[in-house]
């Protein structure tokens, strides 16, 4: 299609100068990112909501639906009046500026800078998934105790605090893009952020009652089956979609993403046989969920071998991440949000410094990016800075939204709220009895 | 008038209610119930984190029978549910004071 575009331009240059001006906004890559953004929403309502709920007890499932619910409405809202605008318009270091408040500022034929083939305003709603799908996977590091009000002010803070800075600083010219960090999807601003966040969330609120005596055991695994699928498939969106255009590096990412999804599953599965004898069906999907977060930040970057080998190391390092290191140190982060999200972050980063791969990065506007094995030294120091930098100010971020929630509300359900269960204590409902 | 309690593996509850009706008792009350013998649960693990299920699912069929069926309905309901490996279950009898059909208002062997 662009290539037709081209041959158009250069036959019709002598009779149309308008022609030499930039291209605009290109109905293909608009209809892929309609789509991409769809799938993206898809990953949380119903997806994430069902992957957390097959992990909890029965009386807390409808409670943790609820956050992934919750997350969606008011991060939507607030992306809306101030989120997009300060993570998105202007030029500034550490924070953008206020030209897209409310979504203003932007006409049918506005294009970002950032996209330049797409109208602003599906860029601005496929960003909204991506802080959507953040905030509510930090919630699954304190489902089970977590005070439903709390949740919903938390995400208020957290989103001002953590999130929008740090997507500015990858992606909206901040000083993590100009220094030259690789994110494709979101390594460091959703799953360094989500990780680092449920960790420190679940320190600060203390564990569940019962644990390490009592049986927590999940209720139904079959739904964070259904939500895996649902996951990972909307996966493709994310990773694709990254690309903001309907071409090869899109088709790269996906397949590296799928793939990465896939050898992350075996791994985790096949340690476990070996490890603990048997490969459980809740090991499959942590393990494809491990390949999945870990590729985001190289998807787009990297061959497809190198996503096989992205999602081994993801499928070998969270599950003992999330198995022997955690119990070693003994906290409760409920649903391994930082054994899988933070560490797999982390993870990718990094390896996206190590594999990035010039050719697939390449482009009209300019060279691609070469990793340590193309021999490029600083590339992977500038990664080591990013996750430096993300884990630093998201612990630090994240302190300071529980300390400011917490000034309004208490964090934690009371002792009787808890052992009754979320769903009956936080909103009066009860899963069929 | 006895009550035989037994406690016996879920899958065999068909075998037995077959093997009581050849004996002439015709009804019989079962519930879905968990408990501990002999018999050893099984360990869960999510995510490195072990259970212990100590409880095994059993059921609970309850029946009255006139004193004299009593060694009769024991020994159906043991042939039927017998597998010869622990966790098997257990009879139990207890002596009944009266019963009483709500329908018709007859009593005690009447009443079954």
């Amino acid at each position: 299609m662009r290539r037709l575009l081209v041959l158009g331009c250069a036959f019709a240059a002598t009779l149309a100068p308008a022609c030499a001006q930039e291209p605009g906004i290109d109905p293909a890559d608009t209809g892929f990112m309609i789509a991409s953004t769809a799938l993206v929403l898809m990953m949380t309502i119903p997806g994430l909501a069902l992957f957390y709920a097959g992990m909890v007890r029965r009386k807390n499932l409808l409670a943790t639906m609820a956050q992934s619910v919750a997350a969606t409405v008011i991060v939507s809202l607030l992306w809306f009046a101030l989120g997009y605008s300060l993570a998105f318009s202007g030029d500034g270091a550490w924070i953008g500026g206020f030209s897209r408040a409310f979504l203003t500022g932007m006409g049918v034929d506005t294009v970002s800078p950032l996209a330049k083939t797409i109208p602003e305003m599906l860029f601005a709603a496929y960003q909204m998934t991506f802080a959507v799908i953040t905030v509510a996977l930090v919630g699954g590091a304190v489902a089970d105790r977590l005070k439903f009000g709390a949740f919903a002010i938390f995400s208020l803070f957290w989103l001002f605090i953590v999130y929008v800075p740090s997507a500015h600083w990858v992606w909206g010219g901040g000083f993590l893009q100009s220094l030259g960090l690789i994110d494709f999807a979101g390594g460091t601003v959703v799953h360094i952020n989500a990780g680092v966040a449920g960790l420190v969330a679940a320190l600060m609120l203390g564990k569940r009652q019962g644990f390490g005596r009592e049986n927590l055991a999940p209720f139904d695994l079959s739904l964070a089956v259904v939500g895996t699928g649902l996951l990972w498939v909307g996966w493709f969106g994310f990773n694709g979609g990254s690309a903001l255009s309907a071409g090869s590096r899109a088709v790269f990412a996906i397949v590296a993403t799928h793939l990465s999804a896939c050898t992350g599953a075996a791994v985790w599965s096949a340690i476990e046989w070996t490890h603990r004898g048997k490969p459980s069906v809740l090991g499959m999907i942590s393990g494809a969920v491990a390949g999945l977060g870990t590729i985001t930040p190289a998807s787009g970057f990297v061959l497809p071998w190198q996503a096989v080998l992205i999602g081994a190391a993801a499928g070998a390092l969270c599950y003992f991440a999330s198995t022997t290191v955690k119990a070693r140190l003994g906290y409760d982060d409920s649903l391994d949000v930082f054994g899988v999200h933070g560490v797999g972050g982390v993870l990718g980063t990094l390896l996206a410094g190590v594999f990035a791969t010039a050719a697939v990065s390449e482009s009209a506007a300019g060279p691609g990016v070469s990793g340590l094995w193309e021999g490029d030294v600083r590339q992977f120091a500038v990664q080591v800075v990013g996750v430096v930098v993300t884990v630093a100010w998201c612990a630090f971020g994240t302190w300071v939204a529980l300390k400011a929630t917490s000034a309004i509300v208490a964090l934690r359900v009371s002792g009787d709220e808890e052992r009754e269960g979320l769903d009956v204590s936080q909103h009066g409902e009860a899963m069929g009895v | 008038m006895k009550l035989i309690t037994a406690v016996i593996r879920p899958f065999k509850v068909d075998d037995v209610r077959d093997a009581l009706q050849r004996v002439g008792v015709h009804g019989m009350t079962v519930t879905e119930v968990k408990g501990y013998g002999r018999q050893k649960g099984h360990t869960e693990v999510y995510r490195g984190a072990e259970y212990v299920v100590n409880f095994v699912p059993k059921a609970k069929i309850e029946i009255v029978v006139a004193s004299e069926h009593v060694d009769e309905a024991c020994q159906a309901i043991r042939e039927a549910a017998k597998t010869d490996k622990i966790g098997d279950g257990k009879i139990f009898v207890t002596l009944i004071e009266a019963a009483l059909r709500i329908r018709t208002g007859e009593t005690d062997d009447d009443a079954l």
